[in-house]
């Protein structure tokens, strides 16, 4: 499913869109994580917009694809998509991380309508959507289950044994991403926790990699289309992203990985957004 | 299951894995929504004749248990009852936080058989001993926990399991246990315990290997000191079934619980929460172990060391008896 110049610019639209909902949805619960927000962004955008299958008035559809937001504090970038696919109430993003919401930083699966899995500790995501993908193959079902990881994430061990259980069954059904922004709350993630060679590592457990620019739709699609077609093994897609991704004062800057939003700055990021929207869409062929 | 009882005879020849292995064969058989998964301890925690008969449904993630449970709560979040075993040590503490958060948080219907449980696996050292995952899971909402006293008992509870939507922790020991139940035909209910010997003078609430151990004490002291022991069999750790216990409290003003678990934040402790919200007096002593690891060996030289056998038992009940209750005013022994 090549993408074409006006679905580019339909995808471009639907991530401004929601990129401005993520920061009012921050501003609203007066600080979150918007930097990986801004940074997974436009991977959920295509996946939800462009291939996945599910039914809107029908949330729990047995034939959904599903999707495993293993980097679930980046559930403030999530939350507005889950609201704007009609699955939960506009409203509840004013409420975002208030006492008695239902959404939370990380959100709750028996919750928030949309969301596959309940993550917010790191490392579990990708086992779940090995989980979900195998069960598909037992129960005849043909969905995909997609798994979004952070970079940072990659350290957790329990992603390598998830990897590795991935590949063992050849969980072909499973199209997985890192959101590869190169920052973690402590730093750059190679100043931390050296992540390099992260290709190779994925490679050498068993996966089919593609690296890509994750804030280009083409680029995106293009990698997607290749998972679809894939057979045998699990495709891992290294997105390489920028934290903070159309906020020009957060961008690349690890600090913002969590961070709170003032007035000031409020505005100050409405106007950078809109900057960044008229760049992306002058780069669409 | 219908038409099926395991008996005395069956029981004795199989360990209580393989009362286990069996359950789970017939459980899949009557429902094609249950599969098998474990961490390379197939042959340990008897899931090979599952394997031989469902190959499709069996799944071996190697030495991965974190691995284990978030794979099985992807399964259970897309429709299937997994089933999936470990020993008990790295069920509640190598996986806690995949119990915790993909499991029970998000109510996945899987059920976890911990095996090698307490110090069953006595040999193996600390590393092996189970000695807090009672008190791990007790702490987690939306999880059943329940600790069969037998091979028999596993049977039920491994089937009854399937009947719950929700996860299920079911401790059980490596090895053979002592027989307790000659059938599995004799009314097992998750939640519910069985009184196994009516006693009006002292309870002594048990469960696992405690409970056979239980039974001897109250037979030989029924016999020898003329003393009635009531011996409850509580194979469900949480939910507590504490009408039974405060049946107990009323009946027989003197309660012991016996257990192989630390003795913080087991079965004593369940037990104790019941006695102190009800609010009657009840003289109480918690057997189990003292807050400590233990020694390598054979389970029941363990379990003789720390008194959780019947001779431990039996001086217990002797000493919770022999205590003067009358010279504390406030102590109404009036039953």
């Amino acid at each position: 499913m090549p993408l074409t110049k006006q679905e580019w610019l339909g995808l471009e639209k639907k991530a401004h869109e929601l990129r401005k909902a993520t920061l009012d949805t921050t501003f609203w619960a007066g600080s979150g994580h918007i930097g990986g927000g801004m940074s997974v962004l436009d991977m959920l955008v295509i996946l939800y917009y462009k291939y996945m299958k599910i039914k809107k008035d029908e949330p729990l559809w047995e034939d959904r694809d599903r999707l495993i937001l293993s980097k679930g504090h980046a559930g403030i970038a999530y939350a507005p998509l889950l609201v704007d696919l009609g699955f939960n109430d506009a409203d509840q993003l004013k409420t975002f991380n208030h006492t008695s919401s239902k959404m939370g930083m990380h959100l709750d699966s028996n919750k928030v309508v949309g969301v596959d899995a309940s993550t917010g500790s790191l490392g579990h995501g990708l086992s779940i959507a090995v989980g979900t993908a195998l069960a598909a193959k037992i129960k005849g079902k043909g969905y995909k289950t997609f798994a979004i990881l952070g970079d940072g994430e990659c350290d957790e061990g329990s992603n390598w044994e998830a990897a590795m259980t991935a590949a063992h069954y050849k969980a072909d059904n499973m199209i997985s991403f890192v959101d590869r922004n190169r920052c973690m709350i402590d730093g750059k993630t190679e100043e931390v926790m050296a992540l390099e060679p992260l290709a190779d590592k994925w490679k050498a457990f068993g996966f089919i990699v593609k690296e890509v620019d994750g804030h280009n739709f083409k680029e995106l699609a293009e990698a997607i289309d290749f998972a679809y077609e894939n057979k045998g093994a699990p495709v891992m897609i290294i997105a390489n992203t920028v934290k903070g991704e159309g906020i020009d004062f957060m961008e690349g800057n690890y600090l913002w990985h969590y961070g709170a939003i003032d007035e000031a700055k409020y505005e100050d990021a409405k106007k950078s957004l809109d900057r960044h929207y008229q760049k992306r869409v002058a780069r669409v062929e | 299951m219908a038409g099926l009882t395991y008996t005395a005879v069956d029981s004795t020849a199989l360990a209580t894995t393989e009362l286990f292995g069996k359950a789970l064969v017939d459980a899949a058989k009557a429902h094609d929504d249950v599969v098998a998964l474990t961490a390379d301890l197939a042959k340990s925690t008897k899931m090979v004749e599952f394997k031989d008969a469902f190959p499709d449904r069996f799944f071996n993630v190697g030495i991965a248990e974190q691995n284990l449970f978030g794979v099985a709560a992807g399964m259970a979040k897309a429709g299937l009852t997994p089933y999936i075993s470990s020993f008990s040590q790295f069920a509640c503490l190598r996986a806690g936080d995949q119990l915790h958060s993909d499991i029970c948080y998000q109510k996945a219907n899987v059920k976890i058989i911990a095996t090698h449980s307490g110090t069953s696996f006595g040999q193996a050292g600390s590393t092996h001993h189970a000695i807090a995952d009672f008190a791990v899971t007790r702490g987690l909402p939306n999880l059943t926990v329940i600790c069969p006293a037998d091979g028999v008992e596993t049977y039920n509870a491994v089937l009854a399991a399937y009947g719950i939507k929700g996860p299920v922790y079911i401790r059980i020991n490596r090895g053979f246990d002592m027989v307790l139940n000659k059938t599995s035909d004799y009314g097992f209910e998750i939640g519910k315990a069985v009184t196994v010997h009516e006693g009006s003078d002292i309870t002594v609430i048990a469960t696992g290997s405690c409970v056979y151990q239980a039974l001897q004490a109250a037979q030989f002291l029924d016999n020898t000191d003329g003393i009635k022991v009531r011996v409850l069999n509580m194979h469900t750790i949480k939910p507590i079934d504490r009408e039974a216990v405060i049946k107990a409290i009323g009946d027989t003003r003197r309660i012991i619980t016996a257990e192989d678990h630390n003795i913080i934040g087991g079965l004593g402790s369940a037990v104790a929460d019941v006695i102190a919200e009800n609010g009657q007096a009840c003289a109480f002593k918690k057997l189990g172990i003292p807050d400590m690891f233990m020694a390598v060996g054979l389970h029941e030289d363990l379990m003789a060391g720390i008194g959780i056998d019947s001779n431990g038992i039996i001086a217990a009940v002797r000493e919770v008896m022999g205590k003067d209750f009358e010279a504390d005013e406030n102590w109404d022994d009036e039953v």
